[in-house]
């Protein structure tokens, strides 16, 4: 059997046995917060009677393991369930965020990632040079500065004091796709700030590494120009870390956003996940966990398969 | 954040220059405020509103946030309104009358309100709205409060009469209530998830959690009302995000600014800062059965040592006022403006316990920002405040989520907060009555729930507001609660908004009801 089918498959298994594994801590994890729907929702305000009432109606009221069970058995039919708060169903509360949340995702990634290799490959080439360091010291800046207050730098300068893009990234259907991007730049450009540091960085790391081997020098010798050494010798051959650092960041951009859909109230999973905990919705926060860790499992498979395939030694077997 | 986050940009400081071109030409001092005070027909108005959460439904027994609230209020209507005199108003109902002993209470209905699909409102409709919350399976936040009724009848289409179990001068106030909203009845229930109401608008779109929008009724029958042609409520839950939205004019208001920044946005001339002397007010209840707080004269110590200006000042940052250790707030009816205040004043706390046979005392104050903003240092101030009165106060932390469950009614000293009723019999009856449910010193002082219970039947008002002074008196020099500071409503909006002069400030924003009596300019 050739590898890439049997990683596949090996990597799928795995990946069930993760999601199963996440489903538990999760429900473990909302148990164990004090307070349930019921006492969130009425607050203040509950009396015993009243508490007693919602519990009913939603199953608080029966043992945890039956309430897991129960969850478990409607996943496997493929039912999400309805949402405890709203009674809607979870898979219509989800999908129009999840639509949100990867528009954003995709936004970003298809101005970060060609972004980041193009400045790593240009650092690669110019090492130790002004422009090297200076791209080095600006990405770096950027990543160790917080989201929030990168955001707040980026909404001080270019919505309150030149005008040029919306504090609110509002988006809806009736937008036209010209619109959502205008209106969704900010957040865009503050996530990219944050991821293109690593990226480049490993471009360039990998490149550099693959710049000291023999058979670059060979090609130095024959005369190819650098630019073309790089393109056509080095860069294939760093593909695969590269590879596996952009999935990385891809899954970050998907879940790891909240921060940036607060400042810019972006009507995102991260916040429809926020709201789930903090009301204990536990159907919603285990949808939302599902989705996350399978964001990382699949990003994570493609890239080792991308990084075979990039490999002719690893592809042959 | 500095100041330059605010600093006017050269667009806003040409349109600030403009507006205040206007101003010297009206030349009158307080324009900025007062405008023009003829509602205008139009516009569109995009609040930026603090909470709101993907949970939320329209089924009234489930409102738990202010997004919520001013949704119930601009899409359906109630049976009686508050005026900005804390009276209830006709609204659904062009009039209600109370039998002798206020036991009964007929309301009759208006015979040209009509909900959104055309149909008229009948009584059917306003006792199956009501019913929602009633009964053995209600899950709603007002169920105590309507367990005062016994009856609910119909006479013909358009007279409801409220049977109740004792008489209450006060009863029309419930129905202001933003849960108690009339719905259509479909053989004796309502359908808790439609959107068809009586109200002024209309729902176009509604996403829970992050935004809902509403058009004006054309065929509203309430004249006078509703000018905005559109609203939109969005959900931005960050203040700096709320402010900055508000800032470049993608909302026109906001509530809950943030009160450390807000001086800055105030200088932005087109802006402006709304404060509402509310019936919000924080406490810290001592279980007077619970020692050491069953002695009187160690409640009146600890109501001695607590610095309440300095709370008011550092706090709630001047958007506030003292409290005098009873629940009735300076802008409600009956409320006993003779008391006299109760001050920070260690030599007198120390009095009081010497009285209590003590030279010290060792308490601790169980705290939490679930309570209030703030309430975590609120207690420290306090406990700093009473070691003067040789007080050791420990100010212990507690999680904020399930503090109301796990903590309050359960501490002997704690953090609170109430947001107020409308009446003083309310509010009286929701915390300090002795068999109330939310009872949270335990208090129960006879010659208090015998004023509670003979006030509340009384329909002679000069008789009303005695009563009610001496039931603050009681609370001052006798109850379990100790109240530091009422805090105020703080918003922040457009100048182009424009409200009536005078507003019910009993809740935030005209009590809510903003949506429907508030225009722009």
């Amino acid at each position: 059997m050739s590898p890439v089918p049997k990683l596949i498959l090996q990597r799928l298994v795995l990946g069930v046995v993760t999601l199963f594994l996440v489903s538990a801590l999760i429900f473990v994890g909302i148990e164990l917060q004090p307070g349930d729907l019921a006492e969130q929702i009425l607050g203040q305000s509950a009396t015993p009677d009243t508490l007693a009432a919602w519990r009913a109606e939603l199953g608080l009221d029966l043992p945890p393991h039956v309430r897991y069970l129960n969850w478990l058995g409607g996943v496997m039919q493929g039912d999400l369930g309805n949402s405890l708060a709203s009674r809607r169903p979870v898979a219509d509360l989800l999908s129009q965020r999840l639509a949100n949340t990867m528009f954003l995702a995709g936004y970003a990634a298809v101005i970060s990632v060609p972004v980041a290799v193009v400045l790593g490959l240009l650092a690669a080439l110019w090492r130790n040079g002004i422009f090297d360091r200076g791209v080095n010291v600006g990405a770096l800046s950027a990543i160790s500065m917080p989201e929030f207050f990168v955001a707040y730098v980026l909404i001080l300068v270019f919505s309150i004091q030149l005008g040029w893009f919306p504090t609110l990234a509002r988006i809806d259907e009736a937008q036209s796709l010209g619109d959502a991007l205008y209106r969704c730049f900010l957040p865009a450009l503050t996530l990219m700030l944050v991821v293109v540091a690593h990226m480049m960085r490993m471009t360039r790391a990998a490149v550099i590494n693959v710049l000291a081997s023999p058979y670059i020098e060979m090609a130095r010798l024959k005369g190819v120009p650098r630019w073309r050494i790089i393109l056509r010798h080095a860069l294939p051959n760093a593909a695969a870390p590269i590879i596996n650092v952009v999935a990385l960041n891809l899954a970050y951009l998907i879940v790891g956003v909240v921060v940036v859909e607060a400042v810019f109230s972006y009507p995102g999973m991260g916040q429809l996940l926020v709201d789930a905990v903090s009301s204990r919705d536990l159907p919603v926060v285990q949808a939302v966990g599902l989705f996350f860790a399978a964001t990382y499992v699949t990003l994570n498979v493609l890239a080792d398969i991308l990084s075979i395939l990039s490999n002719p030694r690893l592809r042959r077997g | 954040m500095t100041s330059s986050t605010w600093g006017a940009s050269r667009r806003d400081f040409m349109a600030g220059a403009a507006a205040g071109g206007l101003l010297l030409g009206m030349a009158l001092p307080g324009a900025a405020r007062a405008q023009d005070s003829t509602p205008k027909k139009g516009g569109t108005l995009r609040v930026g509103y603090t909470q709101g959460e993907s949970s939320d439904s329209l089924d009234p027994a489930t409102y738990s946030n202010d997004f919520m609230f001013a949704t119930s209020y601009a899409v359906f209507s109630t049976l009686v309104e508050i005026g900005p005199d804390g009276t209830a108003q006709p609204d659904l109902a062009e009039s209600f009358e109370p039998s002798a002993d206020a036991a009964s209470w007929t309301f009759r209905l208006r015979d040209d309100a009509t909900f959104s699909d055309g149909r008229t409102v009948r009584a059917a409709d306003v006792i199956s709205s009501i019913r929602h919350h009633m009964g053995e399976g209600s899950k709603s936040g007002v169920k105590s409060l309507l367990d005062q009724i016994s009856d609910i009848r119909a006479d013909g289409d358009k007279v409801v009469i409220f049977d109740l179990k004792a008489g209450s001068a006060d009863f029309p106030l419930i129905l202001n209530d933003y849960h108690l909203t009339i719905r259509q009845d479909m053989d004796g229930r309502i359908d808790p998830d439609s959107r068809i109401g009586s109200g002024g608008y209309v729902i176009e779109s509604f996403e829970p959690g992050v935004r809902i929008e509403l058009v004006r009724r054309d065929d509203y029958w309430k004249q006078g009302r509703a000018h905005f042609d559109r609203v939109v409520l969005l959900k931005v839950g960050d203040p700096a995000a709320r402010m900055n939205a508000l800032v470049t004019g993608e909302v026109d208001l906001i509530d809950r600014p943030d009160l450390k920044t807000l001086p800055l946005m105030a200088r932005n001339p087109n802006l402006r800062v709304h404060t509402q002397n509310g019936t919000l007010h924080y406490t810290m209840p001592m279980n007077v059965t619970a020692a050491p707080f069953d002695d009187v004269n160690v409640r009146m110590a600890l109501k001695h040592a607590i610095d309440r200006q300095a709370i008011v000042d550092k706090i709630l940052l001047g958007y506030g006022s003292v409290g005098n250790d009873h629940p009735i707030a300076s802008s409600m009816r009956f409320y006993n403006a003779d008391l006299e205040q109760h001050a920070y004043d260690p030599d007198k706390a120390k009095h009081y316990l010497s009285k209590a046979g003590l030279d010290s005392l060792d308490v601790t104050l169980q705290t939490s920002d679930a309570a209030f903003n703030g309430a975590v240092d609120a207690s420290v101030l306090f406990g700093e405040a009473a070691r003067a009165a040789n007080i050791t106060l420990s100010v212990s932390r507690e999680p904020d989520d399930g503090y109301w469950s796990n903590v309050w009614l359960k501490s002997p000293f704690c953090c609170s907060y109430w947001g107020g009723r409308p009446t003083a019999d309310l509010m009286f009856s929701s915390a300090y009555a002795a068999e109330a449910d939310w009872n949270e010193t335990s208090w129960s002082n006879p010659r208090f729930n015998d004023l509670l219970v003979s006030a509340r039947s009384e329909l002679d008002q000069d008789r009303r507001a005695e009563m009610y002074a001496e039931m603050q008196t009681l609370c001052q020099t006798d109850g379990g609660a100790l109240i530091p500071a009422f805090g105020q409503y703080v918003s922040a909006m457009s100048t182009r908004i424009n409200m009536p002069e005078q507003i019910s400030e009993m809740w935030d924003l005209d009590s809510v009801r903003f949506i429907e009596r508030w225009w722009m300019a």
